[in-house]
């Protein structure tokens, strides 16, 4: 029996030494010729690195994994350009690690759903944190990769500047793809100082006054990146030149509260996503988490179950309500895809589901088609991660 | 001339006869202005590289989307190439006309569809004018962060074909980082939707990929753009350098110490001589360079930046540090640099506008570069730099009267590019490959990259009529071409034809 708890390992924010990440080793030769097999053998590839995020898509059956664990390590790395070069392998913490050695950051900090995510997992999967509304998401901050194609050729694209517009934008466009579209092996990210100051707080009030404040406060210039409701308070967290911070602190009122909960709510540690993700996989899960990414000011949809609103409204993680069950009815599934769809936006499954057919809201005839034909033009023969993202390719 | 479209290495273009293709987008297209006299054409045949003309076959200027679904499906039955033009103002002849091909015109499309003042989107049609939006959204306090140089003419529609930057890149983004979703019209006369009014869409990121794609996936119809609160206050720092790479030094120095400045922009004297005499601007004529370092957002924590960024300009070794004393100041330091390319073409009868981006580590040996460069080809060169992305645009002066001054002037403007590209930097940083840098992008990428362009290329237009031409070279191109720079002997791409 597979249990969730390995499909979410342990995430511990405790800093531990890991492997020195600058000392990196090339891998790339071999993942290379395994790709360049799997062509022309047809045989199918699931592409993983930590395999920490498992449990999101769609379950892919492939002939042989290939994993990008042993293709690791910093390539460059100068604060003052404010680039770094890493290699797909990399775990997230070590990178994440260095920067902070240097007073920088991934601004949009991803979730890394287990200590083990990989930087490539990360870009593969192209989930953003909290911070996204203000800072950006994982796509904004890519500025180059280098992927192997279908047939083994190991290709870059954009770089490492800040600007480029030379071709297409074949970077962006493989963040969030879930490595249906090639295999990662390198990214260039463009990454920000720490802000001088931060204050997190909480403010004890209703979800509709909190979404009111929120979009008032939106038209101002203040330095929020963070804003979340849990049912019953609004979570603020506000980065940015000290005098700014205090002056916002000041004007926004409620309580003090420890930066934890930020990352809390990134890791999916609070208390509200418990029930929803222990369990089994190939039985019945207590409750089903469903992300909705909607317009900021759409109206709540007329779901049964518990809300937790992120990235002031834009993102919200709906529990199934208690004793509803993990609803082994794709007709359940399609009800929320068309409910979030009417909202003005879409939804995912974050419960992996023994129907599970469709964790992704279905693409529109003309949009399927052209992915379809993408796909097809840079997989003919589909070999990675096949049925990842959409049962038909 | 060799920019000219070339059906032996370009690609071949179907022969069309003009009336008959008119007749049958009239009668499914009966209001659709159709112009074809030729002075009528003619406003049509460049756009900001004025250097090459080329009339177009057709220009079609619809006003609804109907009319653009039926010309793009006549098109495509008839295997028409259609090349769409916004404003006009690009700078790489993305939207040079084809000789046999339609000229879509998308200027009547210019529309403000909404302000949402609440939820800090606009929608807009394609034809509506950078500058416009920021003033439809001024009286919320809001504004729309990129502005390129043209941004007073140039179209958002253009802007996401070219994924155009501006001054304020290196803090707020590029078009890429500010648009929310666009509406497209495909070659086949599809409508489709990218992105949307949530922060991220399932499926691929079509969106980002149709970012800068030079009309070449389809033609985009609808833009819906990210609005932003107008920062409290915004202050310029004005440092002036007796030293080119001083003043490089100093950019590195205000980003170590984790500044990010709202614009941070460098002259040199030859750009700082052209501004001053055209603006008056108040900028020292006898400097290297100055940098101009915006810093922007909340009162108290500009006083702070403007304290901190002052103190590492002048351990860096600024001659002077002039703080603009009021908006009024402010808007006159950036209205020189902002005028910087139409000073420069004051200083000379013609001048060609070069966009490389590079490491900014790299400055001071790209700038040597480049010096020796012009010292070789006889030609001047003024630099302007967007500083904090590494975004270089020396501007070459010339004379296109005098014979072959032109073709010295492009050969010398490829050199500078490789120079870029060899720095670790990119042909193109807001400008676009179009029609002028197809040759340099045989330097920048590799025969199987190009072809995997080509790839994602045919998965929205198999028959290649979304402005065939620009942005991707054929790899026979880049064997006629690319073979110019013969490294160690060895031709590129030897397992292709030679003509």
């Amino acid at each position: 029996m597979t249990h969730l708890q390995d499909q979410r390992p342990e995430y511990t924010s405790a800093d531990e030494p890991g492997p020195d990440a600058l000392a990196g080793n090339d891998d790339s030769e071999a993942l290379c010729e395994q790709v360049a097999r799997a062509q022309a053998e047809r045989a199918t590839l699931r592409i993983v690195g930590g395999d920490t995020k498992a449990f999101y898509g769609r379950q892919v059956d492939a002939a042989q994994s290939l994993s990008t664990t042993g293709h690791h390590g910093i390539v460059h790395y100068d604060p003052v350009e404010l680039v770094a070069t890493v290699r797909a392998g990399t775990r997230l913490r070590d990178l994440e690690r260095v920067l902070a050695d240097n007073g920088q950051r991934l601004a949009f900090e991803p979730p890394h759903f287990g200590d083990n995510a990989t930087v490539g997992g990360m870009v593969a999967a192209g989930l953003s944190g909290p911070r996204r509304p203000w800072v950006g998401a994982v796509r904004d901050f890519v500025l180059g990769v280098r992927v192997i194609t279908f047939d083994g050729k190991l290709l870059r694209f954009g770089g490492e500047v800040m600007k480029n517009v030379a071709g297409y934008d074949l970077s962006r466009l493989m963040v969030g793809a879930q490595g249906t579209l090639g295999v990662l092996t390198e990214i260039s990210f463009k990454v920000l100082p720490i802000p001088q100051a931060h204050a997190c707080l909480r403010l004890e009030l209703p979800l509709a006054e909190a979404l009111d404040r929120l979009t008032a406060w939106g038209r101002k210039p203040l330095p929020i990146t963070g804003a979340a409701h849990d049912g019953t308070a609004l979570h603020v967290r506000l980065e940015g030149g000290e005098g700014s911070v205090s002056a916002t602190r000041q004007r926004l009122g409620g309580e003090p509260e420890e930066p934890l909960f930020w990352e809390q709510l990134r890791e999916q540690r609070l208390p509200f996503f418990d029930d929803a993700l222990d369990g089994a996989v190939d039985t019945v899960a207590e409750r089903t988490l469903w992300r909705l990414s909607l317009p900021a000011l759409a109206r709540t949809p007329s779901l049964e179950g518990d809300w937790l609103v992120d990235w002031a409204g834009a993102q919200r993680w709906l529990k199934s309500a208690e004793g509803g069950g993990f609803e082994d009815d794709p007709r359940a599934d399609i009800h929320i895809h068309e409910a979030a769809i009417a909202a003005g936006g879409h939804a995912t499954r974050y419960t992996p589901g023994a129907s599970g057919d469709s964790p992704f809201t279905p693409l529109a005839p003309v949009l399927a088609k052209y992915h379809r034909q993408l796909k097809n033009r840079l997989d003919p023969q589909a070999i990675f991660n096949p049925g990842r993202l959409y049962a038909e390719w | 001339m060799e920019l000219l479209y070339d059906e032996r290495i370009d690609g071949d273009i179907a022969d069309v006869d003009k009336s008959a293709l008119m007749a049958a987008i009239l009668a499914v297209a009966p209001q659709l202005t159709l112009l074809d006299r030729e002075e009528d054409l003619r406003p049509f045949e460049c756009d900001g590289l004025s250097a090459y003309r080329v009339l177009p076959m057709l220009v079609a200027m619809p006003t609804t989307l109907a009319e653009v679904e039926a010309l793009m499906r006549v098109c495509y039955e008839h295997h028409v190439p259609v090349v769409t033009r916004g404003a006009g103002t690009g700078l790489s002849g993305g939207a040079l006309p084809l000789e046999k091909g339609v000229l879509l015109v998308m200027s009547r499309f210019n529309k403000i569809l909404s302000v949402d003042a609440d939820a800090r989107i606009a929608r807009v049609q394609p034809g509506v004018r950078n500058l416009a939006i920021s003033e439809a959204a001024a009286p919320y306090g809001l504004y729309y962060a990129p502005d390129p140089s043209s941004q007073i003419a140039c179209s958002i529609g253009g802007n996401v074909a070219e994924n155009a930057g501006g001054v304020h890149c290196l803090k707020y983004g590029l078009t890429v980082h500010n648009v929310l979703s666009v509406d497209i019209v495909t070659i086949e006369g599809e409508r489709m939707t990218l992105g949307g009014e949530s922060l991220d869409t399932p499926g691929f990121d079509l969106l980002a990929l149709f970012m800068g794609s030079e009309g070449m996936l389809g033609v985009i119809t609808e833009v819906t753009v990210r609005l932003l609160p107008k920062p409290e206050v915004a202050k310029v720092l004005m440092a002036c350098f007796d030293d080119v790479e001083l003043a490089a030094r100093a950019v590195g120095d205000i980003i170590a110490a984790g500044c990010i400045p709202g614009g941070l922009e460098m002259m040199d004297n030859l750009a700082i001589r052209a501004a001053e005499d055209f603006v008056h601007a108040g900028y020292p004529v006898d400097a290297q360079a100055i940098l101009l370092c915006e810093l922007d957002g909340v009162e108290v924590d500009v006083q702070a930046d403007c304290e901190r960024v002052r103190e590492l300009l002048n351990a860096a070794g600024a001659t002077k540090i002039q703080l603009a004393r009021d908006d009024a100041e402010r808007q006159l330091f950036w209205a020189g640099r902002k005028a910087a390319f139409p000073a420069v073409g004051r200083m000379s009868p013609d001048y060609y506008c070069i966009d490389g981006t590079i490491p900014r580590r790299e400055l001071p040996r790209v700038l040597k570069g480049i010096n020796e460069l012009s010292a070789h080809y006889g030609l001047r060169v003024a630099n302007v730099f967007h500083a904090g992305d590494g975004n270089l645009h020396p501007l070459i002066l010339f004379d296109a009267n005098q014979p072959g001054e032109l073709e010295t002037t492009e050969a010398f403007g490829g050199k500078i590019l490789e120079l870029c590209v060899e720095a670790g930097g990119t042909i193109t940083g807001e400008h676009g490959v179009g029609r002028e840098k197809l040759n340099q992008m045989c330097t920048q990428f590799a025969a199987d990259e190009i072809t995997l362009f080509h790839a994602v290329k045919s998965a929205f237009d198999e028959r290649r009529l979304l402005n065939p031409g620009k942005n991707i070279p054929t790899l026979a191109r880049c064997a006629e071409f690319g073979a110019m720079h013969v490294h160690h002997g060895e031709l590129p791409h030897p397992e292709l034809p030679r003509f």
